[in-house]
C-alpha cells in the first residue's frame, strides 16, 4: 500500500542523510522523496512516499521520530490530505497538438521552433494516467518532482 | 566575571569535567594532538592508553554498564575512528551511553581524500544515536552538553563528536562559559508512563494465572531493580531475564526461571510459551527470544514497558504497550496495585508455580555439576563456571566475550545484583571481553573482575594485556579452552554434517600462561579436574595481579539447552539425543 509521510527536520547538513540512511538501513522503500527549507529557515519539510503496511508505516513513522535532527512526524494517510506532483515534459514541437495539452490540463512554460516544455500538476496516480495519455505524442524528456502533500483538517505539520 | 579565553582542546577537557568525566580511554594521532597536549596540561581527567581503538571503546562501554555513568573515548581520524567502529556498534546494539570523540582532518581538507580522512559522521551514521560535525571551536561546550544528554537519556546509546584538527587549535581562544540547561526541540524522552495504560496493565497482572515477568537491559540501564523485585514479591510472579538482563532479579532466588531464549533454561522457555499474561520490562523481544514470532506464545496477553516507542509491537503485537522508563512505571503499577492490594490472590497462582517446579525438575540446569568427576575425564567448561561462582560467592564483576563460553556463564553463574554482569549480547562482539573488564576494574579498583573467555575471543583483543600491565589492573581471565571456535563448532556439528569449516587451531594456539608473563602477568595452566578448584583459589589468592586461568575443557561439549530455529519457544534441543519435540 502506498502511503505519504511528512516531516519537520532540523536545516543543517547531515539531518537529510540521516532520514534517507534509516530507510535503506531498515529495509524500506522510498517511492519519492522531495525536501525544501521551510518558512522558518532552521527547518526544511521532507514529503517521502513509501509502500508498506500499517505495522511498516507505524516503525517507520516511530523509527524517524526517534531521530534527533527529525522535530515532527506526520503519516499524512491517517486522514484526508491533499497530494500534488509537478510534472515537465518536453516534446518536439510538431509532436504534441495544443489541444491535446489543453485537455490534460497541461500549461505551456517554454516554448521554441523545436520544442514545448509543458508544466502538469497534480496528484501521482493522475500524472501516471496524464503521461499514458501522452505516450502517443513521444515525449523527448520527462521529469517529475516527486508528491508532496498537506492534511486537510486543522491538525498541521507545524511546531 | 569575566570569561576565561582558551583553545577549543581545553574547551573539550573542560567540557568534560563539566560532565563529571574522570577518566577516558583513548589513542593519540595527527588529528587529535592539540586534545592530547590539551590532557597532559590538566589534571581533572585522567586518560588511559589502550593498544587499539576498539579496546578504547569497549573500556568505555564496561566502565559505563557496570558504573551506569556514560563512558568516554577519544581516537583519531582515519584508522583510528574506523577501529572504533565495533566498539560503537556494540554499544549501539546494546543501548550503553558512550561518548566517542573522533578526530578529523582540518575543516578545510575535509572532503580532499587527505591522509588519514575518514567520513566518520557517514560511516558511523546507522550505528549511533547521535553524532556532531563541529564546525567551529565555540560550539565546543553546547555540543559536548547536548552529546551527553543524549547519550545517557531516554534509550541510551552512543554519540560521536567529530572534530576537525583546526577546531582545537591552540592559536585560537574563545570565551569560554559551559551551558547549564540545554535544550533540544525534538528530543523530549518521557519518563512516566500513561496513567490509563497503567490502569489497563495492573487489570491484566490482577487476572493473571500463569503469568510471566520477563525483563532485560532496560531495568539495568535504568536501575529499576529494586521495582522490579519489590513487583515480583509483591504479586509473586515468576521472572526471567535476557542474557542482558541478567542480575536484575536475584539469581538464586526460588521464584527466578534463569535466562529465557535461544539458550534459555527449560523452565523458562516453557513458561513463556505456555504462559496466560507477558509483562515485558525494558526487553526488545529479538529473535534469539521469540523464535519464530508467529509462534510465540499465543495463549499469553501481552504487556510491554519500554522507553523506545519503536521498540512496542516491533515483532510481536501487544496488548498494553506502555512508553516511558522501567523505573517510573514499575512504580506506577506498584502504587496502583498498593490501591487495588485486596485483589491480589496468590493461591489461584499456586498451580502455575507447580508446573514450573515440575518443568525445572524435568530438565532444569544441574548446578552441581562441581562434585562430580566427568566421565570423559576432561573439565566440563561448566564446571569452571560453577567453581568460579563458588569462589567468588557470586559477587565479582564477570565480563564475557562471545561463544559457547559466554553462554554457560549466562548460565552458571548466578547473578544476584545488577551491573554484575558485561557482555555484548546485541552485537555479539568477539574482543569484548578483555577491554570491557578494564572498564570495570577502573570504576571498581577494589572489586574482583573477571573476564571468562575463550582461545578464540581472546585473541581479538589480546594486545590489551599491555594495558593492563601499564595501569596494573589485576583482571582475572579465565580462558575456556576448547581448541576450537565452540559455538562454531556446535552449529556445523548439529546442521552441517560435522564438518569443521575453519573452527579448529590445529595446533596453532599459543602457550597463554607464557604469554600472559611476557607482558609481565601471572599465568596458570589446568588440565585436570582434580587441580580445578585449587587453581581457582590460587588465580584469585593473587590481589593487585592479573591471572591468566587456562583450562582445558572439553571440547566435545555443546551448549543446551538450544531452541530449534524457525519453531516456537517449546522447542528445544535439551542434549545431543533428547529434543523436546
Amino acid at each position: 500500500m502506498k502511503r505519504t509521510v511528512a516531516l519537520l527536520m532540523e536545516n543543517q547538513s547531515g539531518a537529510l542523510s540521516r532520514v534517507v540512511g534509516l530507510f535503506s538501513q531498515r529495509g524500506y522503500n522510498i517511492e519519492s522523496l522531495i525536501v525544501a527549507a521551510t518558512e522558518d529557515p532552521s527547518l526544511s519539510r521532507l514529503t517521502m512516499t513509501t509502500t508498506g503496511d500499517e505495522k511498516v508505516i507505524e516503525q517507520i513513522t516511530k523509527q524517524l521520530n526517534k531521530l534527533i535532527d527529525v522535530v515532527k512526524v506526520l503519516d499524512l494517510g491517517e486522514s484526508d490530505y491533499v497530494e500534488r506532483e509537478l510534472m515537465l515534459v518536453k516534446f518536439a514541437n510538431e509532436s504534441i497538438t495544443r489541444e491535446t495539452i489543453k485537455k490534460l490540463n497541461g500549461e505551456i512554460v517554454f516554448e521554441n521552433n523545436e520544442l514545448l516544455n509543458i508544466q502538469f500538476v497534480g496528484s501521482s496516480e493522475e500524472l501516471d494516467q496524464v503521461l499514458k495519455n501522452l505516450a502517443s505524442s513521444h515525449p523527448l524528456e520527462i521529469v517529475r518532482t516527486g508528491a508532496s502533500g498537506i492534511s486537510s483538517n486543522l491538525k498541521t505539520l507545524t511546531i | 566575571m569575566s570569561k576565561e579565553q582558551i583553545s577549543g582542546a581545553d574547551a573539550l577537557l573542560r567540557s568534560l569535567h563539566e560532565e563529571g568525566v574522570e577518566l577516558v580511554f583513548g589513542y593519540p594521532g595527527g588529528a587529535v594532538l592539540h586534545i592530547y597536549d590539551a590532557i597532559f596540561n590538566q589534571d581533572k581527567v585522567e586518560h588511559v592508553l589502550v593498544r587499539h581503538e576498539q579496546g578504547a571503546v569497549h573500556a568505555a562501554d564496561g566502565y559505563a554498564r557496570s558504573s551506569g555513568k556514560p563512558g568516554v573515548a577519544i581516537v583519531t581520524s582515519g584508522p583510528g575512528a574506523t577501529n572504533a567502529i565495533t566498539g560503537i556498534a556494540t554499544a549501539y546494539m546494546d543501548s550503553t551511553p558512550v561518548v566517542v570523540i573522533s578526530g578529523q582532518v582540518r575543516s578545510g581538507l575535509i572532503g580532499t581524500d587527505s591522509f588519514q580522512e575518514t567520513d566518520m559522521i557517514g560511516v558511523s551514521r546507522p550505528i549511533v544515536k547521535h553524532s556532531f560535525l563541529v564546525q567551529k571551536a565555540e560550539d565546543i561546550p553546547s555540543i559536548v552538553k547536548k552529546a551527553f544528554h543524549i547519550a545517557t537519556t531516554g534509550r541510551p546509546g552512543p554519540v560521536v563528536i567529530d572534530v576537525p584538527k583546526d577546531i582545537t587549535d591552540i592559536g585560537y581562544t574563545f570565551d569560554f562559559e559551559y551551558p547549564k540547561e540545554i535544550d533540544i526541540r525534538s528530543y523530549k524522552p518521557v519518563k512516566e508512563g500513561h496513567p490509563g495504560q497503567i490502569k489497563r496493565a495492573v487489570k491484566l497482572l490482577l487476572r493473571a494465572k500463569k503469568p510471566v515477568i520477563y525483563s532485560g537491559g532496560g531495568v539495568i540501564q535504568d536501575n529499576a531493580s529494586s521495582e522490579l523485585i519489590k513487583l515480583a514479591k509483591l504479586l509473586d510472579f515468576p521472572v526471567t531475564n535476557t542474557l542482558m538482563g541478567l542480575g536484575a532479579y536475584p539469581g538464586s532466588d526460588p521464584k527466578f526461571l534463569g535466562m529465557l531464549g535461544m539458550h534459555g533454561t527449560y523452565e523458562a522457555n516453557m513458561a513463556m510459551h505456555n504462559c496466560d499474561l507477558i509483562l515485558a520490562v525494558g526487553a526488545r523481544f529479538d529473535d534469539r527470544i521469540t523464535n519464530n514470532p508467529d509462534k510465540f506464545s499465543l495463549s499469553a496477553k501481552k504487556i510491554h514497558i519500554d522507553i523506545d516507542p519503536a521498540s512496542l509491537s516491533k515483532i510481536i503485537n501487544i496488548d498494553v504497550p506502555v512508553v516511558g522508563s522501567a523505573k517510573e512505571c514499575l512504580h506506577q503499577i506498584i502504587e496502583e496495585l498498593g490501591t487495588q492490594s485486596h485483589k491480589i490472590d496468590h493461591e489461584k497462582l499456586e498451580p502455575w508455580h507447580q508446573q514450573i517446579s515440575a518443568w525445572k525438575e524435568a530438565h532444569g540446569l544441574n548446578h552441581n555439576l562441581l562434585d562430580q568427576k566427568p566421565a570423559g575425564g576432561k573439565i566440563l567448561p561448566q564446571q569452571v563456571i560453577q567453581s568460579l561462582y563458588k569462589e567468588t560467592k557470586g559477587e565479582a564483576f564477570i565480563t564475557s566475550d562471545v561463544g559457547q563460553h559466554q553462554m554457560f556463564a549466562a548460565q552458571y553463574y548466578f547473578f544476584n545484583k545488577p551491573r554484575r554482569w558485561i557482555n555484548s549480547g546485541g552485537l555479539g562482539t568477539m574482543g569484548f571481553g578483555l577491554p570491557s573488564a578494564m572498564g570495570v576494574q577502573f570504576a571498581f579498583p577494589d572489586s574482583d573482575v573477571v573476564c571468562v573467555t575463550g582461545e578464540g575471543s581472546i585473541q581479538m583483543c589480546i594486545q590489551e594485556l599491555s594495558t593492563c600491565l601499564q595501569y596494573n589492573l589485576p583482571i582475572k581471565i579465565i580462558n575456556l579452552n576448547n581448541a576450537a571456535l565452540g559455538m562454531v563448532k556446535q552449529w556445523q556439528d548439529m546442521q552441517y554434517g560435522g564438518r569443521h569449516s575453519s573452527s579448529t587451531y590445529e595446533n596453532s594456539l599459543p602457550d597463554f600462561v607464557a604469554l600472559a608473563k611476557s607482558y609481565g602477568h601471572a599465568g596458570i595452566k589446568v588440565k585436570k579436574y582434580e587441580d580445578l578448584e585449587l587453581a581457582m583459589k590460587e588465580c584469585f589468592a593473587m590481589k593487585g595481579k592479573l591471572v591468566f586461568l587456562d583450562v582445558d575443557v572439553d571440547p566435545e561439549e555443546h551448549v543446551y539447552p538450544m531452541l530449534e530455529a524457525g519453531m516456537s519457544m517449546k522447542d528445544m534441543h535439551l542434549s545431543k539425543e533428547i529434543k523436546t519435540w
